[in-house]
């Protein structure tokens, strides 16, 4: 039986995941920079700001991703009767990537925010003292430092990220979540098998593997010094 | 001329005095100890030394010229602080080494990002980089680690960690270089191959101001011993003076506590 639906199948489940992998890549490209602005915001000296930053970055922080995704996506049309995503696939995929990069900037910001703050103060004095300026002990000195720092938990959330796309299900995106369970309501001729959406698992699993295999690589290579 | 003088200074945070009229001067190739309890300012007086703290009040002259004034309004462009701050070099209790670099990188890396401001940077590049080098080399090579260049800080014990950072120090020709307590992070075991490269730089006259709590050390080494007290200079002069005969109270004091603790 599964081994006649196979053919049909993995097609179907390939497509869902090419709209994960989008999801995702869309995602960290957009994310990665604009965490870096929120947590800029996040340590101004312009108080006001600060807190408004600090304040947003706790609501995305504290609530439900599911929920964030429903909101972005319904909210414009439903309440604003001004529906700015559009219909069909594009649509979806346009919301989906506007709830998860705010999401996910939240979350950088805040890991990138630790990695600033865990460079020593000596390290900026020293290089002071020894006539640096600022943009030179940014670049030459802390950012190095920076990014060992912010690898390890950025790796986890990466690949959380990688799991976390298919809550976009919930407004009905293409990815392979929904790919697999067509199979359960019927598709293609296959109605009532559970299996496909129990084999979505491998993609992910494959797609975390690799990364986890990279991320560690980085790693490794950052290891030279403590 | 002196190569230092310090006139009043005064530094608060918030509405504590930290530092009360601070005046001293010191000449080309003399050493200066300063002692005092702990909490006494003399990690501040450093600091504004190295314009890492403004002073409130007061001026700091480097061979007669004021490179710090709190009577002039002006505000002194970055650029200016980076030029005035070479004057003095500071080594740091806790090393403060950059991490991701080796020993030699270290030394270097200062010299190399002063060098690209230089008008004949772009031309000669390669002669310049490698006279760094050599420099570094050398500095490293005097403070006995010819065979630790190429290792990085985590893989150098405290005592090579310090006396690379003051090679790094050393490598700006500052006019005066400055010590904040640089064996108090150490084992007891390591001070001493600190202190006998800080002796070695006393004896080829390198002008210095070692803040430090080595008593015998300030005692042997230092032309002046500077006694802090609460923020402001209760006695200065010839150590053997200061230490054998204090003509202050508080000092005798400090002192004898020292004394007793440290037998
Ligand atoms: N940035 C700061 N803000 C507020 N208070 C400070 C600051 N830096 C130092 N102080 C205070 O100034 C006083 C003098 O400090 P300082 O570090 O200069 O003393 P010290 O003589 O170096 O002491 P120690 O021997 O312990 O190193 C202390 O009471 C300290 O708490
Ligand atoms: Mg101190």
């Amino acid at each position: 039986m599964v081994l006649e639906q196979l053919p049909i199948v993995i097609p179907a489940l390939n497509v869902g995941f090419i709209q994960t992998l989008k999801l995702f890549l869309v995602t960290l490209l957009g994310a990665v920079p604009l965490g870096l602005l929120i947590c800029l915001g996040s340590m101004s000296r312009f108080r006001v700001l600060k807190s408004i930053v600090r304040f947003f970055v706790w609501i995305i922080r504290g609530s439900p991703l599911m929920i964030q995704l429903l909101i972005i996506y319904y909210f414009p049309g439903l309440v604003w009767h001004n529906p700015i995503w559009g219909g069909g696939e594009t649509g979806r995929f346009s919301a989906a990537a506007a709830a998860f990069i705010i999401n996910y900037a939240c979350y950088f910001s805040e890991i990138y925010r630790g990695g600033i703050q865990s460079i020593p103060v000596g390290q900026e004095e020293a290089g002071l003292v020894l006539g640096m300026k600022k943009s030179q002990i940014f670049f030459k000195v802390k950012l190095l430092q920076m990014i060992k720092a912010i690898v390890p938990p950025m790796s986890n959330e990466i690949i959380t990220l990688v799991k976390d796309t298919s809550l976009s299900r919930i407004i009905a995106l293409q990815e392979i979540i929904w790919a697999g369970q067509a199979f359960m309501k019927g598709s293609q001729g296959i109605s009532g098998a559970i299996w496909p959406l129990f084999f979505t698992a491998v993609y992910y699993l494959i797609c975390n593997g690799i990364l986890t295999l990279l991320l560690s690589k980085l790693e490794k290579r950052l290891s030279f010094f403590q | 001329m002196h190569i230092l003088e310090v006139e009043n200074v005064c530094k608060s945070f918030g509405t504590t005095r930290i530092l009360k009229n601070i005046s001293f001067s010191m000449d080309k190739g003399e050493t200066l100890s300063i002692i005092g309890s702990s909490g006494s300012g003399k990690t501040t007086l450093l600091r504004c030394l190295n314009f890492l703290e403004h002073p409130d009040q007061g001026r700091i002259l480097v061979n007669g010229n004021a490179i710090f004034d709190a009577s002039e309004n002006r505000k002194k462009t970055d650029a200016e602080i980076r030029k005035d701050r070479l004057h003095f070099g500071l080594v740091f209790q806790s090393f403060n080494l950059f991490p991701q670099y080796t020993a030699l990188q270290n030394v270097m890396l200062a010299m190399e990002l002063l060098a690209r401001e230089r008008s004949d940077y772009k031309a000669d590049k390669k002669r310049i980089h490698q006279e760094i080098e050599e420099h570094a080399v050398s500095l490293l090579a005097d403070m006995g680690l010819s065979d630790r260049m190429q290792n990085y800080p985590h893989q150098l014990s405290g005592g090579q960690c310090q006396r690379v950072a003051i090679a790094r120090a050393l490598a700006l020709e500052p006019d005066i270089l400055c010590f904040d307590e640089p064996t108090s992070a150490l084992d007891p075991e390591l001070t001493g191959e600190v202190l006998r490269v800080i002796r070695s730089l006393a004896e080829k006259d390198t002008t210095m101001i070692i803040v430090t709590h080595e008593m015998a050390f300030a005692r042997d080494v230092a032309d002046t011993v500077i006694f802090m007290d609460d923020g402001a200079i209760l006695e200065q002069g010839d150590p053997q003076k200061v230490f054998s005969n204090p003509s202050e109270e508080r000092t005798r004091q400090f002192l004898t506590r020292f004394r007793d603790q440290s037998v």
